[in-house]
């Protein structure tokens, strides 16, 4: 029983395994053939799931071309695990090795953005901060106590740094973005949450990715704006803190002294 | 769902795959919660491998018991299939011989899972389109003796068996009548594509993307003679009309289901 599941599943993602002995057809016809119907069930419906969840990858190289990478994927890289939720969390990383699509450097990531998206989507729900707790704004009157604060961000939240013009690229296949050229080689970055039901993509000013990233390790706000400052000298600690308050990226914040929330 | 929901009395239970769900959080358990204030829910799984050679994923099953726990369904449901080996997931329901020792470990399968989840579920007949010559038994009497054992109900796929029938050149009402028909608690009807084997006979392929065939009306129209009304679910996956068009399917499954219960209140 494992033997023959061993080779049918083998023959599942390379045509060129010929498949479990043993199998039989009533009328004596191939049964090759009949195995195919498999094969194709999983190549087609691991791909239409990428199709799905990458929906600007396929229309940014269209509709043969992803199918072609997509199936060359699933091949590779078939579910580790029943829920599909996850399935083509590692396209991003393939299609950055993918040397058909090296003309597209700026495709992984776009990949990437979609992948965070879904992501969000499927994260754990949480409630924003609504409004800052007396004792934080007590803290914050004195700016180095308020520098040892630490923000506990939504599980929803990531965040996308990249060398292309990504998230314009992404935004220009939004209806309710107004499509305009994008300079494809202008470095973006990209906040990704989800603060009710929505998932919501912010771009991220000069900063902004190291900032959100150091303080998703845990580290303080002054931590997170001293690597922030290092990475990018107009760094506005302000301006990051209001975009992530606002748009209701924090669910949380430690005061000084207390342990990890 | 919107269109769904301004006239719920349309339909009569909503199912859905419970691997969707697995999820943390978000819109996913949104759209159940309000599928569950409005109708029956049932639940139908696509990766627990109750037909692998290998144990039950222990990880996929609790994932399961919490998603039941989360939203109780009317009814959990699975396949006499396997879909994943050696850690890696098919998303296809792939076929297993039926013989002495295949039975025994779904048998223990389904009782390991009834256990776990504390609820009898239902187990589906599979569409195949290859037969093993390991087998021994044949498909209806397996599922008879798997319902026999371990006390599970049958979900009855009509389109399945009428596309593994005809697949494999069996007599589709021979294969109904040694079915344990007393025990189906829920039927699938569906859509199916006609392609020929190497030989030119038909090779049936569940697609669930197509309206459902007129010979799976007809077996619909029969089974429900003989085990009264039980739920019928309209799966469509693929190639899907205006909901309108899938209405008319249910209103259509509706019709015959009242045929079925018709001599049965005349009885009492």
């Amino acid at each position: 029983m494992h033997a023959m599941q061993a080779a049918f599943a083998a023959a599942l993602l390379d045509p060129a395994q010929p498949g479990p002995s043993g199998l039989r057809s009533w009328n004596g016809s191939r049964t090759d053939q009949r195995l195919a119907v498999h094969r194709n069930n999983v190549t087609v419906s691991l791909v239409d799931a990428l199709a799905e969840s990458f929906p600007v990858v396929l229309a940014l190289v269209g509709e043969d071309f992803f199918r072609a990478m997509a199936t060359v994927f699933v091949r590779a890289h078939p579910p580790q695990g029943v829920v599909l939720a996850r399935h083509g969390d590692g396209l991003p990383d393939f299609i950055a090795g993918f040397a058909p699509a090296a003309s597209l450097p700026w495709l992984a990531d776009v990949a990437r953005l979609e992948a965070l998206r879904r992501q969000a989507g499927h994260a754990a729900d949480a409630t924003p901060l609504q409004s800052l707790p007396p004792a934080v704004l007590a803290v914050l009157q004195d700016s180095a106590l308020a520098m040892q604060l630490r923000l506990r961000l939504l599980p929803s939240v990531a965040v996308l740094a990249s060398a292309h013009a990504a998230v314009s690229l992404w935004a220009a296949h939004q209806a309710d973005e107004p499509v305009w050229t994008v300079d494809t080689s202008q470095p973006e970055s990209a906040l990704v949450l989800r603060p009710d039901m929505d998932v919501l993509v912010l771009r991220l000013p000069p900063g902004g990715a190291v900032f959100v990233r150091t303080l998703l390790q845990g580290l303080t706000l002054g931590e997170a704006a001293a690597q922030a400052l290092a990475a990018a000298p107009d760094f506005d600690l302000g301006f990051n803190l209001q975009l992530l308050l606002q748009h209701g990226a924090v669910c949380a914040i430690q005061l000084p002294g207390e342990g990890q929330p | 769902m919107d269109g769904l929901l301004a006239d719920p009395s349309a339909i009569g239970f909503v199912e859905v795959h419970a691997e969707n769900f697995m999820v943390d959080g978000g819109p996913q358990h949104r759209v159940l919660d309000r599928v569950r204030e409005a109708w029956p829910l049932s639940l139908h799984g696509v990766g627990l491998c109750i037909g692998g050679a290998g144990p039950l994923d222990a990880a996929h099953l609790a994932r399961l018991r919490t998603l039941l726990q989360r939203h109780p369904p009317a009814v959990f449901s699975e396949h006499l299939a396997w879909s994943s080996h050696g850690g890696v997931f098919f998303n296809d329901l792939l076929p297993l011989p039926y013989n002495a020792a295949t039975l025994a470990s779904v048998c223990a399968h389904v009782d390991q899972v009834q256990a776990h989840l504390g609820r009898r579920m239902l187990l589906e007949n599979p569409a195949t389109y290859v037969e093993f010559s390991a087998s021994t038994l044949d498909e209806s009497g397996f599922l008879a003796e798997v319902v026999r054992r371990t006390g599970c109900g049958l979900l009855l796929d009509l389109n399945n068996l009428w596309v593994s029938c005809t697949n494999h050149g069996r007599d589709v009402r021979a294969s109904l009548a040694a079915l344990p028909l007393q025990a189906v608690g829920e039927i699938h009807i569906a859509g199916h594509a006609v392609e020929q084997d190497s030989t030119g006979a038909p090779l049936l392929i569940d697609t669930h993307g197509a309206p459902v065939a007129d010979p799976v009306w007809a077996l619909l129209a029969d089974v429900v003679q003989r085990t009264g009304p039980v739920p019928v679910l309209i799966e469509r996956d693929n190639n899907l009309p205006p909901l309108a068009g899938l209405l008319a399917e249910a209103a259509r499954a509706d019709a015959v289901l009242q045929a079925a219960r018709q001599p049965r209140q005349e009885a009492a």
